[in-house]
C-alpha cells in the first residue's frame, strides 16, 4: 500500500496541441532529409571524378513525363484527402487510385532507364564513381517511391472496400504528407542529377 | 487549482505471484513505456559491464611497458569493441531507458505518442547491440578471417574494405550501427512528439520540465547526426556487398569523405549523450538545493544553442588532414563558440546552488561531481580545439583523457546521479545512502587516477590505440596509476550493481515522493500503476507539487 497525491484536475476545455502522427512524420522527414542529403553531397563530391567512362552527359536523358507523373501525384493525393475530409468516399477512391497510377508510371518509367542504362550502357553500381552514386541517390528515392506506394495501395483498398471513413482523414494526411516529401526530394534529385550535373 | 483540495488515492501493490513464463511474455510484448524504459537501462548495463571489462582488459595489456597479456588482434577488438559498445549500446540505450521511463511522468501523459513504435525501437536497437557481440562467434565467415569488429570506433576507411578487413566483422560493425540508428531515430521521433502532442492540460512549453527540453533538443539534434551515419552506413554496406566505390580510392573514391560524414554524427553524438547528463543535472540539483533552477529561460535557450552550435564543429576531429586555413580556422571558433552556452549552463547550475540549502545525499555528490569535472572537461576541449594544438596531440592519449572526462566524469558521473534519484521512483525502495557514497567516493578517486594521469602519457606522445610500449618512453608510471585507478572504478561499479540488487529486496520503502521534490513524476505511486495517473493531471507552473504542497505561494504567482 502506498499513498500518492493526485493532482486534481480543473476543466481546461481549450487545451489543443498538434496532431501527433503530423509531428512525428514531420520528425521522420527531418531524419530521412538528412540521409538523402549526405547521398546528394556525395553524388556532388563525386560528380566528374570517376576514372572511367561513361559519364552523366553520355548516357542520361531527363526523364519530363514521368517527373511531371510524380509531381502531379502531389496534387491528386491531396484531393483524395480533401475529399475524404467532406466524406466523399467514391471521390476518394478515385484520387487514391490516380495516385497509384502516377507513382507506378514514375516507377516504371526508372525501371526502364535503368534497364537502359544497365544493358546498354553497362553502367552498373560498380561501374565507376557516376554509377555508384547515381544507382545509391536514385536508388534510395525509389526505394522510398516504393514504400509510399505500397501505403497508398494500402489507403486504396481500405477506401474501396469502405473500410476509410472521414474520421481517418488525419492518418491520410499523415501518409499524403510522406508522399509529398517524396515529391519534393525528387524536386532536388532531378535538379542535381539530371539538370546541374549532366 | 486553488479552490480544490488534494486527494489522496491508494494503489493496492500485492498481486499474486505468476509464473516465469507469464512474467517474460508479458516483458516481452509490453508496449508500456516505463517497461521499456526499464528494459533499455538493464541492457545498457549489462553492456556497461561487458565494455567495462574490455576496458580493465585493455589497462591491464598497457600497465607495464612489453606486455603480452593479450595478442595484438584482440587488442585491435577490444578497443573497437568497447568504444563502439559504450557509445552505441551503453551511453544511448541508458539515457533513451530514462527518458522513455521519465517524460511521459513528467508531462502527466498516460505513455508515449506511438508505444509500439516504442517497443519496435527498442527491440531493434537491442537486436542491434547482440549482432555486434555475435560476431566474436558469426565473423569468421566462410573466409575463416576476422573476428570482432577490429577497425576502431570510427572504421576508419579504406580499413573496412573488402581488401583490408575480410571476414564479416566489418559486416557485423556495419549492421549493428545501421540498426541502432534505425531504433535510435525511431525513439527520438516518439520523445519528440511526445513532448509536443501529448502534455497534460496547462503544461505549455514554458512550464515544460527542463529535463523533457533537454530530451527534446537531444531528439532534434539525433534526426540531423544520425541520419547521416546511417547514411554512411548504407554506403559502406553497398562498397562491401554490391562493389560500390564510394570510398573506395583506388576507383576516384575518398577515405577522407568518410570520415567527413562519420565526423557530422561523430561530434554531435557527444551532444547527444551530455544533454541527457545535464537533463539529470536541471532535475536533481534544484531538488538537493531545495531552489527552484535559476534561469530557466536561459537555460532552454543555451540548450538549442548547443544543439545548433555543435553542427557546425565536426571537422575539429579532422585538423591533421590538412585543410585550408580558412577551414581551420572556421572549425576552431565554432568550436570555442561552444563553450559559450555551455559556461551559461554551468553559471546557472552555480546559481541554482547559491544561497541553497544543500542536501548532500549521494545523488548529489554526483552532481556535484559531474559539475566539477564538466568544467575540466570543457578547458581541454578548449585546448584541443586550438588547431596547431591539436596538430601536436590529435591522436595521442591526451584526446582520450579528454573525451573520458566527458564520457565518465560528466555523463556516467551524471547517470549514477539520476540512479540513485529515480531508481526509488522505478522500484519502489530507496537505494542504500551508505553504499552509495562508497561507490561516489571509490568511483571519484578511482576517476582521477585513471583519467587525470592519463593526461601526461598523451602530452608525452604516448598515442591512442598503441598496444604496447618500449620502457624507456617514460610513460611506463603513468600507465601503471592509470590503470590502478581503473580497479577503484571496477569496485565501485560493482557495489553499486550490488546496491541496486540488495535495495530492490531489502531498500526502505520509498513513498511517491521520498525527496520532496517538484515535478510531476512524483506524484504518482513508486512504482507508478501502469495508467501513471488516476486522473489526468493540470499544471499551474514550473513546479506543480510545490504549488500543491504550498498553496498559500504557489509559483504560479511569480512566473
Amino acid at each position: 500500500m502506498s499513498e500518492a497525491a493526485v493532482i486534481p484536475q480543473s476543466q481546461n476545455a481549450a487545451w489543443v496541441l498538434p496532431s501527433r502522427g503530423i509531428v512525428g512524420m514531420a520528425c521522420l522527414i527531418v531524419a530521412e532529409a538528412a540521409i538523402f542529403i549526405i547521398f546528394i553531397v556525395a553524388y556532388l563530391y563525386y560528380l566528374g571524378k570517376s576514372v572511367t567512362g561513361p559519364t552523366p552527359h553520355d548516357v542520361l536523358e531527363i526523364p519530363i513525363f514521368t517527373s511531371i507523373c510524380l509531381f502531379s501525384s502531389s496534387a491528386t493525393v491531396h484531393a483524395a484527402v480533401s475529399a475524404l475530409h467532406q466524406g466523399k468516399r467514391a471521390t476518394t477512391s478515385l484520387w487514391l487510385a490516380a495516385t497509384v497510377l502516377l507513382g507506378g508510371i514514375f516507377l516504371a518509367g526508372t525501371a526502364h532507364e535503368w534497364y537502359q542504362l544497365i544493358v546498354h550502357d553497362h553502367l552498373t553500381i560498380q561501374t565507376n564513381l557516376f554509377g555508384t552514386t547515381f544507382y545509391s541517390l536514385v536508388g534510395l528515392h525509389a526505394t522510398h517511391v516504393v514504400v509510399g506506394l505500397i501505403m497508398l495501395s494500402l489507403a486504396l483498398v481500405f477506401s474501396l472496400t469502405g473500410s476509410l471513413t472521414p474520421r481517418h482523414t488525419g492518418k491520410l494526411e499523415v501518409l499524403s504528407l510522406y508522399w509529398h516529401f517524396v515529391d519534393a526530394v525528387w524536386v532536388v534529385v532531378f535538379t542535381v542529377v539530371y539538370i546541374l550535373g549532366r | 487549482m486553488a479552490t480544490q483540495a488534494p486527494v489522496s488515492v491508494t494503489v493496492a501493490q500485492t498481486a499474486p505471484r505468476r509464473l516465469v513464463l507469464d512474467v517474460l511474455h508479458d516483458w516481452v510484448t509490453t508496449v508500456d513505456h516505463k517497461k521499456i524504459g526499464l528494459m533499455y537501462i538493464g541492457y545498457a548495463l549489462i553492456f556497461l559491464v561487458i565494455a567495462g571489462f574490455e576496458a580493465l582488459l585493455m589497462r591491464i595489456q598497457l600497465a607495464i611497458p612489453n606486455n603480452h597479456f593479450v595478442s595484438p588482434q584482440i587488442f585491435n577488438q577490444l578497443f573497437t569493441m568497447h568504444g563502439t559498445t559504450m557509445v552505441f549500446f551503453v551511453g544511448m540505450p541508458i539515457l533513451f531507458g530514462f527518458g522513455n521511463y521519465l517524460i511521459p511522468l513528467m508531462i502527466g501523459a498516460r505513455d508515449m505518442a506511438f508505444p509500439r513504435l516504442n517497443a519496435f525501437s527498442f527491440w531493434i536497437s537491442a537486436f542491434g547491440g547482440l549482432l555486434l557481440y555475435f560476431s566474436y562467434f558469426g565473423a569468421s565467415g566462410l573466409y575463416g578471417a576476422g573476428s570482432a569488429p577490429d577497425v576502431g570506433w570510427w572504421a576508419y576507411a579504406p580499413l573496412t574494405a573488402r581488401v583490408f578487413s575480410p571476414g564479416h566483422s566489418s559486416d557485423y560493425w556495419t549492421l549493428s550501427i545501421l540498426l541502432g540508428g534505425v531504433g535510435t531515430i525511431g525513439t527520438s521521433l516518439n520523445i519528440v512528439a511526445t513532448a509536443i502532442s501529448m502534455r497534460c492540460p496547462g503544461m505549455t512549453l514554458n512550464r515544460m520540465p527542463l529535463l523533457v527540453w533537454l530530451y527534446t533538443v537531444m531528439s532534434c539534434l539525433v534526426f540531423v547526426t544520425i541520419s547521416p551515419l546511417t547514411a554512411a552506413q548504407i554506403m559502406l554496406m553497398l562498397d562491401r556487398y554490391l562493389g560500390s566505390h564510394f570510398f573506395d580510392t583506388q576507383a576516384g573514391g575518398s577515405a577522407v569523405l568518410w570520415m567527413h560524414f562519420f565526423w557530422i554524427f561523430g561530434h554531435p553524438e557527444v551532444y547527444v549523450l551530455v544533454l541527457p547528463a545535464f537533463a539529470f543535472a536541471n532535475e536533481i540539483i534544484p531538488v538537493f538545493s531545495r531552489k527552484a533552477i535559476f534561469g530557466y529561460p536561459a537555460m532552454v535557450a543555451a540548450s538549442v544553442g548547443i544543439g545548433f552550435i555543435s553542427l557546425s564543429v565536426w571537422a575539429h576531429h579532422m585538423f591533421t588532414i590538412g585543410m585550408t586555413a580558412g577551414a581551420n580556422t572556421f572549425f576552431v571558433l565554432a568550436t570555442m563558440a561552444i563553450s559559450v552556452p555551455t559556461g551559461i549552463k554551468i553559471f546557472n547550475w552555480l546559481a541554482t546552488l547559491w544561497g541553497g540549502k544543500i542536501h548532500f545525499t549521494a545523488s548529489m555528490m554526483f552532481a556535484i561531481g559531474f559539475l566539477f569535472q564538466f568544467l575540466i572537461a570543457g578547458l581541454t576541449g578548449i585546448m584541443l580545439s586550438v588547431a596547431p594544438f591539436d596538430w601536436q596531440l590529435s591522436g595521442s592519449y591526451f584526446v582520450v583523457a579528454h573525451f573520458h572526462y566527458v564520457l565518465v566524469g560528466a555523463i556516467l558521473f551524471m547517470i549514477f546521479s539520476a540512479f540513485y534519484y529515480w531508481y526509488p521512483k522505478m522500484s519502489g525502495r530507496m537505494l542504500s545512502e551508505k553504499m552509495g557514497k562508497w561507490h561516489f567516493w571509490l568511483f571519484l578517486i578511482g576517476f582521477h587516477l585513471t583519467f587525470d594521469f592519463m593526461h601526461i602519457p598523451g602530452l608525452e606522445g604516448m598515442p591512442r590505440r598503441i598496444y604496447t610500449y618500449e620502457a624507456d618512453r617514460g610513460w611506463m608510471m603513468w600507465n601503471m596509476i592509470v590503470s590502478s585507478g581503473a580497479i577503484f572504478q571496477a569496485i565501485a561499479t560493482l557495489l553499486f550493481v550490488y546496491n541496486m540488487i540488495w535495495s530492490y529486496f531489502k531498500g526502505p520503502e520509498a513513498g511517491p515522493d521520498p525527496w520532496d521534490a517538484w515535478t510531476l513524476e512524483w506524484s504518482t505511486t513508486s512504482p507508478p500503476p501502469v495508467y501513471n495517473f488516476a486522473v489526468t493531471p493540470t499544471v499551474e507552473s514550473r513546479r506543480p507539487l510545490w504549488d500543491l504542497k504550498h498553496p498559500d505561494d504557489p509559483d504560479s504567482h511569480y512566473e
